[in-house]
């Protein structure tokens, strides 16, 4: 089975746009729905969260660097480094990590 | 019912809000051109084209529901499969959009909404609330006119130039999404315990499920929907929004919170 690339694009875009799209111009007052309400804060942390492990350390050549980003990366972003200074410096930690590693 | 409001570019309002706008755009823009040559590296490994990555990036404007999207490309995933990872991936921008909705003058045109979604990310989201009162949308269109091209620009460069790098600086670069997508979360949990537990449950069950004998043979995708979904609903069930309405969140959820907390009042104001 071969899907055509543009059609996965088109579909991606669509529901992207959909997404922020729709409430913005249909609703005018707050989701009264409490779990609704709670379901939707919780999805980001969660989803971002399974995202990022186990495949950073699945990303880089050597597992131990990846996880050495990792615990590098959630150290800055809980001091509250910038989203640009945590990427960076977990690109360092890794570049310097595999020198004596790879 | 109050007027309806156009936004002329005529107005020197709107054109200050549109330079304060662009001038955000470029420290956004920048890390975005960082982070997009990491994703333009997932995108080649995708079998994705430099060319078709650019187009991907300018209409998305998503780095997690790219990424998501991208590995359902990577395995040939059915198109069900990829329209339902870049909804669960991108369900947070239905919540700033949601956020947004209660911020905009009422009277706002139609095709301002309609633009002023196309800016809803992470980062262009903060710097749209974070001016007092109504949204001014040509602060949103500012940013996302510089950060937008950035983005689409870095990931094009990333699926070019990721095969002549040294595999060396490939693998440091490719953790940038990660380390972004750290410095979106680990914020809050900060500030709120519970979301602190919630990213560590979402590890430990993000990493066994990879490992466990059945779970592991589903696609990494397909897993990253049924993790959201359930570990989401008992977060919801355990722990309503009572939590999620404290006042001590911080970062984008300040933001956010700021955000939904202000259309309130300003609707109450409006049906006085």
């Amino acid at each position: 089975m071969s899907n055509n690339v543009y059609i996965y694009i088109l579909i991606m875009f669509g529901v992207s746009y959909l997404i922020r799209v729709l409430p913005l111009t249909l609703i005018r007052k707050q989701i009264e729905n409490r779990f609704v309400q709670s379901f939707l804060y919780y999805v980001p942390y969660v989803t971002l969260a399974v995202m990022t492990f186990p495949a950073i350390v699945e990303a880089t050549q050597s597992p131990l660097a990846g996880a050495l980003a990792l615990v590098v990366g959630i150290v800055a972003a809980w001091f509250e480094a910038s989203l640009f200074s945590v990427a960076a410096m977990c690109c360092a930690v890794v570049l310097v990590a595999e020198l004596f590693l790879v | 019912m109050s007027k309806k409001k156009y936004y002329s570019i005529k107005d020197s309002e709107n054109r200050t809000a549109f330079r304060d706008g662009m001038r955000n755009g470029i420290p956004i823009g920048l890390g975005y051109l960082a982070v997009g040559f990491s994703l333009g590296i997932a995108a080649k490994n995708a079998g994705l084209t430099p060319g078709q990555n650019f187009l991907v990036s300018i209409l998305c404007n998503a780095s997690a529901g790219q990424y998501a999207g991208l590995t359902v490309i990577a395995i040939a995933g059915s198109y069900l499969a990829i329209a339902l990872m870049t909804f669960i991936a991108n369900a947070r921008y239905m919540l700033m959009s949601c956020a947004l909705s209660q911020r905009l003058d009422p009277g706002t045109a139609w095709w301002h909404r309609m633009l002023i979604a196309m800016g809803i990310t992470d980062e262009i989201f903060a710097v749209t609330v974070s001016r007092p009162g109504f949204i001014n949308p040509w602060c949103t269109y500012g940013a996302l006119l510089i950060a937008s091209p950035m983005w689409a620009t870095g990931n094009a460069i990333g699926c070019f130039a990721g095969n002549i790098m040294p595999v060396r600086l490939v693998s440091a670069l490719s953790v940038a999404l990660f380390g972004m997508f750290l410095a979106v979360i680990i914020p809050p949990a900060r500030k709120s315990r519970i979301i602190a537990a919630l990213i560590v449950v979402s590890f430990a069950a993000s990493y066994a499920c990879a490992h466990l004998p059945v779970i592991s043979s589903v696609s990494g995708g397909t897993r990253t929907i049924i993790l959201t979904v359930a570990i989401s609903t008992a977060a919801a069930i355990l722990f309503p929004h009572a939590e999620a309405s404290d006042s001590e969140q911080c970062g984008e959820n300040a933001d956010l919170e700021d955000a939904l907390e202000g259309g309130v009042l300003e609707v109450a104001e409006n049906e006085q």
